[in-house]
């Protein structure tokens, strides 16, 4: 019996808070409480964790979240339509221009109105292209967790790749609101599709190098095997999604399952793993990157004409240069600006696939220009939920690999 | 102290304003039983409940009241013509800017789907404010629990049999539910010489 186990001991427990009930037995040495978080490196944010261990045991787990609230659907609620589109960047901040597709799909809804062919295919190629991103932020950081970190420095220089066509595109790397109600923002400028095109061609040497530096190594799979499991009819139960859910053997991808934007036209696989440990839902990921190429691959093939937002001038506002020659434009820039779009009262659910799962945007509209209620759906939120019921039981240092492996932001989960 | 009561959402200029703004008129088309296998299973074993039903832009909604409704959920979960076996969202609304006097002020909305049909489904339950409460349903889908933690933390719904009831994102000593209608939005006046009070 050591001095420092004493000590545990007879220390008052701390207060952690309602909710958090301490079961500990008065003979037992080895129970502890120990908080995990807010600020902690593999927490992958501000999640503060409180884990009962028995030794190096969990006995439970209570994630305490809302460090990062910041009230964005109260916020929401006193913006027009168009002006709370850029609160959606700031939400899930790694994959901002899904965050940005689903509610422009929920406001289109809401309007009825049409976006033209050449918007949707660059809305897919977007999408894509950050759901790499994304994920490559995953397996760099997932990977620092465990500690192997050399492969951060290569997936972030794949990532700054992606993040400069963003800056190309729209002058802004991260929050660039660039998919809007309508359509986009602007059209590529020219050369974009270029760097577009030569990123896709070099992608599959860059993911072969990852796939040799971990996929196989047997340090990593010994690491990751067979810990935080959960079984299919669980995970559904808990309400996981996206790549999470995948792992444990459910094939359900929204963009396969609920088609948006011409994903129907597109030739892809969805992985699913078997065992839904850690391991398998690395593997999906990773088979992931995969797929998003081969979907970029294709996109980028006979890209479709024409203008990038709908031509309704009630929702779209006019080309700068027929402000100057058109009184009717000038009126539509001047009162979309001020005032902004209508929709009839009814509500609207846009959903999409993001990179961690259903992202999903929930408008209730009362007629007026501003949304009366917008509800964010954020799949982390319930991935996170699943937690407690994955880390029961395991080692204190593989609940920094299961938080990892499900792949949360807390800015999804906070709002 | 400020007293989160007041209704600051009604002030008599904030109404007349409302009324002036004109509004698209909304499409009101009712579900018809024959397209939708949720109204049909509803009806068969809880007529009295549903209130009203919409078909808005391809999603389909029922509303119902309050009394039923786990067993409701449950029905829609357990019948095989329905199946709907995942909590998708959920979440609640305060209808108080613009409901008529005899309606109740929320409304919770079940965002539900099948991981078989790949259907997707709005049920909304109604709740007055005279009584704020509404079973859990938890006992159907285990994630409801955060959600319905996090409504209570945001619109101050009690739920009842709920295992944890508490707040979840706001601190735990907040006082009021930000997301309610008449939760006065914060910040402070900035002081000029002309409204200056007291110094």
């Amino acid at each position: 019996m050591s001095t420092i186990e004493r000590e545990v001991k007879n220390r008052p427990l701390p207060d952690l808070g309602p909710g958090v009930t301490v079961e500990t037995d008065p003979e037992d040495d080895e129970l502890m409480i120990v908080n995990m978080g807010p600020q902690h490196p593999s927490t992958h944010g501000v999640l503060r964790l409180v884990v009962e261990l028995n030794g190096e045991n969990v006995m439970k787990a209570v994630p305490h979240i809302g460090y990062l609230h910041t009230g964005l659907e109260k916020t929401m609620e006193s913006m027009t339509y168009y002006k709370a589109l850029t609160i959606t960047d700031r939400e899930d901040y790694l994959s901002n221009l899904m965050n940005n597709l689903a509610y422009s799909l929920a406001v289109e809804k809401l309007m009825d109105v049409e976006v033209p062919p050449r918007a949707q295919r660059l809305r897919v190629i977007l999408n894509e292209l950050e759901r790499i991103a994304s994920h490559l932020l995953w397996l760099g950081t997932h990977a620092l967790d465990i500690g192997a970190m050399t492969l951060f420095f290569y997936c972030w220089r794949e990532r700054d790749q992606i993040l400069d066509m963003k800056e190309m595109l729209s002058g802004v790397r991260m929050m660039t609101s660039w998919i809007c109600p309508g359509g986009l923002r602007g059209d590529a400028p020219a050369g974009w599709f270029y760097k577009v095109q030569k990123f896709v061609d070099g992608f599959p040497k860059k993911l072969d190098e990852y796939n040799k530096l971990v996929s196989k190594n047997p340090i990593w799979v010994e690491r990751l095997s067979g810990i935080g499991v959960i079984s299919a009819k669980d995970a559904i139960a808990w309400g996981m999604s996206g790549p999470s859910l995948r792992g444990s053997g459910v094939a359900w991808d929204i963009r396969k399952a609920n088609p948006y934007c011409g994903y129907e036209e597109f030739q892809f696989d969805i992985p699913v793993g078997k065992n839904g440990d850690v391991y398998d839902r690395f593997l999906c990921r990773m088979e992931e990157l995969k797929q998003s190429h081969r979907i970029l691959v294709q996109a980028l093939k006979n890209i479709p004409g024409g203008p990038v937002i709908t031509e309704d001038r009630k929702m779209a506002p006019p080309p700068r240069a027929e402000l100057d020659t058109s009184m009717e434009s000038l009126i539509h820039h001047f009162k979309l600006f001020t005032e902004g779009y209508r929709p009839p009262i009814g509500e609207a659910y846009g959903v999409v696939e993001s990179a961690r799962g259903e992202k999903g945007y929930y408008i209730y509209s009362d007629g007026g220009n501003l949304p009366y209620r917008v509800k964010i759906k954020g799949p982390s939120f319930n991935n996170l939920q699943a937690l407690p019921e994955m880390i029961k039981g395991l080692m204190i240092a593989d609940t920094v690999a299961v938080i990892g492996s499900i792949d949360i932001v807390l800015g999804d989960i906070d709002r | 102290m400020v007293d989160f009561d007041v209704r600051l959402g009604l002030t008599p200029a904030d109404l007349a304003l409302r009324e002036l703004q004109i509004r698209r008129p909304a499409e009101y088309v009712p579900l018809n039983p024959d397209d939708s296998p949720e109204l049909r299973v509803i009806q068969a074993n809880f007529p009295d409940d549903i209130v009203s039903s919409r078909l808005f832009r391809g999603e389909k909604t029922i509303v119902v009241k309050k009394t039923n409704i786990v067993a409701i959920c449950k029905l829609l979960y357990q019948s095989p013509e329905t199946n709907y076996n995942y909590l998708s969202d959920m979440t609640a609304v305060d209808r108080l800017k613009f409901m008529k006097d005899d309606e109740p002020r929320f409304e919770i909305v079940y965002n539900i789907y099948s991981m078989g049909t790949f259907q997707r489904f709005r049920l909304k339950a109604q709740v007055s404010e005279d009584d704020q409460t509404i079973d859990t349903v938890e006992s159907v889908w285990p994630n409801a629990n955060w959600v319905e933690r996090e409504i209570f933390d945001m619109f101050g719904i009690t739920f009842n049999n709920h295992t944890d009831l508490r707040r979840i994102l706001m601190a735990d000593d907040w006082i009021g539910h930000p997301l309610r209608k008449d939760y006065p939005l914060g910040g402070e006046e900035v002081e000029f010489t002309y409204n200056v009070r007291g110094k």
